[in-house]
């Protein structure tokens, strides 16, 4: 065995319980660094994921990113006019056929015309306010996981009754309403109609679950006292995470106000990056915590050691040979403890995954965790890379300890 | 003539602090190849002040120190390093062996740090070095399994782990009863009569300095005789 490891472990093996006390200080650190890494990306990624099938990747719709100009200002563009009624534009996506096959042209993924509505449902004297959404029951499984998240009835359903209409389960639940229920419809346009109910499904978006229903396409424009109306175009793209940039394309190609997941949920989005500086911060602090016990016992060993130090000195090791016997010791009990986590890490983690659990948002019945290797990579290079910072100063100090000092003290 | 091998020219050592102190001043000794120098004084008088610089483990303030002709004044850490290690053997009062090592591997240790030779044979000149000092029935030994003449002794071998043409003691017998100290005087005496080494030695032991070839007298930090007493051709005495 090479010298300053011989010297090292010799060291390190001497004060065996000091130094399971420094190791398991390390890989309590690392252990619980990467449960919290697996809990934290697993409860992001299961939240995303919720997201991502309860809605459109990309949603584009009538609205236009800059107001309209009025028919004023286009006439005296020099001079600014007050008090103008606005022209009223004719709601809905223009051409909206022709959009679609432009879009299915070179979009990866699938695209679906719908119809959105504001309006209120009645049933049994209570209103609840409700998005109502045309939709195709053929088309719409290729864009949403509506069938898939359907509870009771079926999205087919949609065909077999009149004004049939699929409800969230918490909208349902706050109608009182059931399979079969016959319940009342209206829109800002003032119309009113009667729907069966034929379907509950559970998204697990809650805001989705308590406030969004489904009606056939013909129905919602009835309901919108427009034929032909075509308000959104719904994308689900085959890859969600390019959605941003084929929203981008959108825009520039069309003009039309198109919306992204990632920026529907900007506000989520943002919170997961606050999360993960404070997750990162935590985990850091709890390591650097265990650090503190490997410098302690590489500052004990120093200084137990201080006459051999000088003796080896003496002999004719050099500073940086004594330097490196000493981080060898802290990087030997930093690797001992980054592997004692690796394996601490993976059994709380798989004893994580085995806890019930069940929360108003989302379905999980398991708390959801993500075993990543670059979690282990993170954590154990973090409890090194400690360690030898920890090993570093007691061993710079005894590098330079004065051997005559030492001899001359212990004679 | 025999050659010089370590050199002080007007070597002084002074220590800073509020009060400077003074260890040694104005040194000027020369130690020839095959030389056994006793260096006595008071205590204080700066006899182990004077071998630390002689060793490469302390740097004068001022004047200079030859290892084997070079100038060591302008080497750095390594270089003292390498110096000690290759050409300087040390034998201190106390053996200062490591204590969870057993006795052929602390005798292995200068030579694992200079690396010239493989384990194996690491470990024969250990042993060998070891029974030549009749220690071969304690080569598995830690040192606090062996009395104070043995740990001495393993202290000797390491020393000459090396092969260096020079072994600096400093009141080898210091911590040793009479029989263990005469062992010890006779193996630093063979290294120089049979080994053709150069030892120089510090003690307060004037009855064994008196059977060294030469006494080097200090006071003060002054050297204030240089008596070769059985002479070697060639070594001019300097000094006081």
């Amino acid at each position: 065995m090479n010298l300053v490891l011989d010297i090292a472990w010799t060291h390190i093996a001497a004060r065996l319980r000091q130094t399971v006390v420094a190791v398991a200080g390390v890989a309590i650190g690392v252990g619980f660094s990467i449960m919290m890494a697996a809990l934290m990306q697993g409860s992001q990624e299961d939240f995303v994921r919720t997201l991502v099938n309860a809605m459109p990747h990309v949603s584009i719709n009538d609205e236009r990113r800059e107001p309209p100009r009025q028919p004023a200002e286009e006439a005296f563009d020099a001079a600014q006019i007050r008090g103008l009624t606005p022209a009223t534009r004719r709601r809905g996506i223009n051409n909206p056929i022709a959009t679609i096959a432009a879009l299915e042209s070179w979009v990866p993924g699938a695209v679906t015309p719908s119809v959105q509505a504001r309006g209120i449902l009645r049933y049994g004297g209570k209103d609840v306010a409700s998005v109502i959404v045309g939709i195709d029951p053929q088309r719409e499984p290729r864009v949403s996981q509506l069938v898939t998240q359907m509870k009771q009835g079926s999205m087919p359903a949609l065909y077999r009754a009149t004004n049939a209409i699929i409800l969230g389960d918490r909208l349902a639940e706050k109608l009182g309403a059931r399979i079969g229920s016959n319940i009342s419809m209206s829109a800002g346009t003032g119309k009113v109609m009667t729907g069966q109910v034929v379907g509950i499904f559970r998204s697990g978006v809650r805001t989705v679950d308590e406030g969004t229903s489904y009606v056939l396409i013909k129905t919602a424009q009835v309901l919108s006292e427009q034929t032909g109306l075509i308000n959104e175009i719904r994308i689900r793209l085959n890859d969600p995470m390019a959605s941003r940039a084929v929203a981008d394309r959108i825009i520039a190609d069309t003009g039309l106000k198109t919306v992204s997941w990632q920026e529907a949920n900007e506000d989520l989005m943002s919170a997961f990056v606050i999360r993960n500086i404070i997750m990162y911060t935590v985990v850091g602090a709890i390591l650097l915590v265990a650090s503190f016990g490997t410098y302690n016992i590489i500052s004990t060993i120093t200084f137990e050691k201080s006459r051999d130090i000088a003796i080896m000195k003496s002999l004719g090791l050099s500073q940086s040979t004594v330097r490196r016997i000493f981080i060898l010791e802290g990087l030997a009990i930093g690797l001992a403890g980054a592997l004692g986590g690796a394996v601490l890490g993976f059994a709380l983690t798989q004893a994580m995954l085995m806890v019930e659990i069940r929360t108003g948002f989302t379905d999980s019945t398991h708390l959801p965790l993500v075993v990543a290797p670059l979690h282990y990579l993170i954590a154990g290079g973090v409890a090194l890379a400690s360690s030898a910072i920890a090993g570093y100063f007691p061993a710079r100090k005894a590098a330079r300890l004065h051997p005559v000092e030492i001899i001359r003290g212990a004679t | 003539m025999s050659r010089t091998i370590i050199e002080a020219r007007k070597a002084t050592r002074i220590l800073d602090g509020i009060v400077p102190v003074t260890l040694v001043a104005d040194i000027d000794l020369a130690i020839g190849e095959r030389e056994f120098v006793a260096i006595t004084g008071p205590s204080g008088s700066g006899k182990s002040s004077l071998l630390y610089l002689l060793g490469l483990l302390d740097v004068p303030t001022s004047g200079a120190v030859l290892v084997e002709g070079r100038d060591t004044t302008d080497f750095d850490d390594t270089e003292r390093a390498a110096a000690r290690l290759a050409t300087l053997g040390f034998i201190f009062q106390f053996h200062f062996l490591l204590p969870e090592f057993t006795t052929t591997q602390n005798v292995m240790l200068p030579m694992r740090a200079l690396g010239k030779l493989s384990m194996g044979q690491m470990k024969e000149r250990a042993e060998g070095l070891l029974s030549s000092l009749g220690l071969e029935d304690h080569l598995a030994k830690r040192p606090d399994q062996l009395s104070g003449g043995q740990r001495q002794r393993v202290a000797v071998a390491r020393a000459l782990a090396n092969d260096p043409p020079v072994i600096l003691a400093d009141e080898p017998t210091g911590s040793l009863d009479s029989k263990s100290s005469e062992q010890v005087f006779q193996i630093l005496r063979d290294l120089v009569d049979r080994d053709g080494r150069t030892v120089v030695a510090v003690t307060h032991a004037m009855e064994l300095a008196e059977r060294m070839d030469r006494r080097v007298h200090l006071v003060d930090g002054r050297i204030v005789s240089d008596q070769r007493q059985a002479p070697v051709a060639g070594v001019p005495a300097t000094g006081g």
